[in-house]
């Protein structure tokens, strides 16, 4: 009796151990892999020479210090930080009208409104603000029928700058109302107790708190808007506003002047690098405000004036963000759905972009897993060797890795390194999956490692106690208690890689069109109702699978209650 | 003499607060000068007793008069009140000085007689010097103490305590009621104070107000209370 248990621990204890092998095997080559595939890129950019042309030191003369080089990269850091201010002074009085006004009509559906930007491609958004605040927008034809002949110009630096208000202002205000949220409710009566007024409620209470947040929030804005592509390709309106990654992308598609697209990605990776040191550096940024929850009891805000300015701002955030959505559904309901949905180009893009977003969100979820479970296994032992180690360290660096050389300059680097073996339009496909699937990863990591985390910690002794190992675990244990994890981070992976424009306006020809790209053609080529009908769907797709892919407040504080527990 | 009126701090009339199906009803009058122990089981109504009084809950139904004036349509401002939480009485940002100091202008325009003021009330507390430390590098007691030096440059009559000493161990817990039992007697105001230890009735009550599921159950004085066992809900309390 005795015997046979001894035995059967021992075997358990071999099956893990073999395990642990494997796992830490496939998560290094997973990490070997992108690694690999982001340094090939980073190489062939630096090492490339075009023939007929001097060596690097020429190379940096001619371009790096070139004018157009320079005035790119002044924009590029110009508008990231306008967009960042902008969207940071917006965001405090949204808020903090939402915070004081805990029982306004609709709130919780207001504040899921303000998530939404964050699953919109951002090409569909651009055509919904284009709607709004375009030459035959809603907002200069009513400027001009009440006799006002100056437009609000949407293309420039001022629609670049509405555009990233639309993306990051609710961002910010949810991170900043989780802050105004995380107050302990104390102080609101101490606060009434001692009759501050609403400015010392400001001062002494609301901004110290959105003042500790405010770096991690910056940082990740300006990281956002410094890297952002698809959002000044469209709207920025020409080279006097153009960003390092569009100029990058042209001197590419357009000019084909691959010194300067490597002096530029060259410039764009040092500004990245510099962002993410200076985020690592501050303060990490917390969780989103959810609008459920306990409920506050605040005596601000609640008569007359102080309400009015809270409903009325609001009222403005909410109009800013529900107008260009608006838009786009109501011009996608206007064009001809049924012509276009038969259209065997529009089903050929279909069916491209479908399989493109589920490999490279298979492949991401995968590798994410994979790699996670590798940096539990390397951790498993109390001393853990050097070289597991590092294989963690590595793992967990290997999303900075990612954001470090964003998409175009990946494909850039890409780009270069094929073009000697003949048409580059032919490594398409497997390119564009193989980026989506990386600028995914970031994302699908952190909302599977905390998931595995819990999980592992839950079942991983018994499991081992019972002899339960391999397939069987797999099977009976962890898909079971990671397929909702899993299936979450998939439809995200898969949302991300179908609203994408980055990779495809690199490689996309004839032979490749993805919906995006079918979209943004059909803008340029003025097809405005054809292009209102593929917003209209690919944004909807992409809503519903980023909603889906985004973890619920209540299981989040569960998952919590749990690792604490 | 002050006039007959005044000797009553607070009066509790038909008072009723409903939270869904749940009906709270208090009815009490305490005198000035006292100091009331409100006890009973979690959920028995305390809280929302002294919520009422502070003006944080505003009644569905009765007239609450405090000092002899009603109170209804008062804000948490303008009530003769200070309050004291279990916890989070101070802004953990601001310096134990500043908190003070928001005690005796709310934005904070504080000139050298306050500042004085400042010092003298954590003197009293026993804190000299304490005016430049933070919440967070103060102990429990501490902590308590400075929202207990906020109360005294308030100098409001009536003083509402709200468990102020249950995250305190035994120890500190009796020093902090000897402390509060002094200024009691150099101030002469009108306390209530939440607490779940029999001990704190013995040490400091004058009257015990005892709740039981919404209903203020007894009103009596603490020595008689403290022998009640035919109750079974008090007995429960007292532990016997």
């Amino acid at each position: 009796m005795g015997e046979t248990t001894d035995c059967k621990r021992y075997k358990a204890i071999m099956i893990d151990r073999i395990e642990r092998r494997l796992t830490l095997a496939a998560g290094a080559l997973c990490l070997g892999g992108i690694v690999l595939f982001v340094c090939l890129a980073a190489g062939a950019l630096l090492a490339f020479d075009e023939p007929g042309s001097a060596g690097d030191g020429a190379l940096f003369d001619a371009y790096v210090f070139d004018a157009y080089v320079w005035r790119v990269a002044r924009f590029t850091l110009l508008q990231a930080s306008l967009s960042t201010i902008l969207s940071i002074l917006l965001a405090i009085p949204v808020a903090r009208a939402l915070a004081r006004q805990p029982a306004f009509p609709g709130r919780v559906w207001i504040i899921r409104l303000m998530a939404l930007p964050l699953g919109l491609p951002a090409l569909v958004a651009a055509l919904g603000l284009i709607g709004i605040w375009g030459r035959q927008g809603v907002l200069n034809t009513a400027l001009v029928a009440i006799g006002l002949d100056q437009p609000v110009s949407i293309y420039g630096l001022s629609g670049i700058l509405v555009a990233h208000v639309f993306f990051n202002m609710p961002l910010a205000a949810r991170l900043m109302l989780g802050g105004l949220e995380r107050i302990p409710g104390e102080y609101w009566l101490v606060g009434a107790n001692l009759g501050m007024r609403p400015v010392s409620i400001f001062r002494f209470i609301e901004w110290p708190s959105i003042r500790g947040l405010l770096p991690g929030i910056a940082g990740l804005i300006f990281m956002l808007c410094a890297t952002s592509f698809t959002l000044v390709l469209t709207l920025g309106g020409g080279p006097a506003a153009s960003t390092i990654e569009v100029a990058i992308y042209q001197a590419l598609r357009f000019d084909f002047d691959p010194p300067r697209a490597i002096a530029l990605s060259l410039l764009q990776i040092s500004v990245t690098s510099a962002l993410l040191i200076a985020i690592r550096l501050l303060t990490p940024v917390a969780d989103e405000g959810h609008g459920g929850g306990r409920t506050v009891r605040r005596f601000d805000g609640r008569d007359g004036f102080g309400r009015v300015g809270d409903w009325l701002v609001i009222a403005l955030a909410v109009l800013f963000l529900a107008l260009p959505l608006g838009s786009v559904v109501a011009s996608g309901l206007r064009s001809d759905l049924v012509r276009l949905a038969s259209d065997p180009v529009v089903q050929r893009a279909l069916v491209t972009s479908v399989v493109i977003a589920l490999v490279s969100g298979l492949l991401c979820v995968l590798s994410a897993a994979l790699m996670i479970r590798a940096r539990q296994a390397a951790f498993s032992p109390r001393r853990p060797l050097a070289i597991h180690r590092g294989l963690a360290a590595g793992i967990s660096a290997s999303s900075s890795l990612v954001l470090l050389v964003p998409p175009v300059v990946l494909g850039a680097g890409w780009f270069l390194l094929l073009r000697p073996l003949g048409d580059v339009a032919r490594f398409a496909p497997l390119l564009v999956i193989l980026i989506n699937m990386l600028m995914a990863l970031p994302f699908v990591y952190r909302v599977l490692e905390p998931a595995m985390a819990t999980h592992t910690a839950r079942t991983s002794r018994l499991a081992v106690s019972l002899g339960l190992g391999g397939w069987h675990r797999l099977r009976l244990i962890d898909w079971p208690g990671l397929c909702k994890p899993l299936l979450m981070a998939l439809s995200f992976a898969c949302a991300l890689s179908l609203g994408d424009l980055g990779a495809v306006a690199l490689f996309g020809s004839q032979d490749m069109v993805t919906l995006p790209w079918l979209l943004y053609s059909r803008m340029a080529g003025y097809r405005s109702t054809d292009a209102a009908g593929l917003a209209l769907f690919l944004g909807l797709v992409c809503l519903v699978l980023t909603i889906a892919g985004t973890p619920r407040a209540g299981a989040d504080g569960q998952r919590r209650k749990d690792v604490t527990a | 003499m002050s006039p007959p009126e005044t000797d009553i701090a607070l009066h509790l009339s038909d008072v009723l607060v409903q939270f869904g199906k749940t009906q709270l009803r208090f009815d009490c009058t305490i005198g000035r000068g006292q100091i009331v122990a409100v006890t009973g089981a979690s959920g028995s109504g305390k809280s929302t007793l002294l919520n009422v009084i502070a003006g944080f809950e505003t009644p569905d139904a009765g007239k609450v008069e405090i000092l002899g004036e009603n109170a209804a349509g008062r804000d948490p401002a303008e009530r003769p009140v200070s309050v004291i939480f279990q916890e989070h009485n101070l802004f953990a940002h601001l310096d134990a000085g500043t908190n003070i100091g928001l005690g005796i202008d709310p934005a904070l325009k504080l000139g050298v007689k306050e500042k004085a003021k400042i010092a003298a009330a954590l003197l009293r507390v026993g804190l000299d010097g304490f005016g430049k430390r933070l919440p967070p590098t103060l102990s429990g007691g501490e902590r308590q103490r400075v929202a207990l030096a906020r109360a005294l440059v308030r100098r409001k009559p009536i003083l509402l305590l709200d468990e102020p000493f249950a995250a305190l161990d035994p120890g500190l817990r009796a020093g902090m009621a000897n402390l509060l039992i002094d200024l009691h007697r150099q101030e002469g105001n009108t306390i209530l104070i939440i607490t779940h230890h029999p001990d704190d009735v013995r040490l400091m009550a004058d009257s015990v107000l005892f709740l039981d599921q919404g209903r203020i159950l007894l009103h009596e004085p603490a020595a008689r209370f403290l022998d009640h066992t035919d109750i079974p809900a008090v007995a429960r309390f007292l532990g016997r």
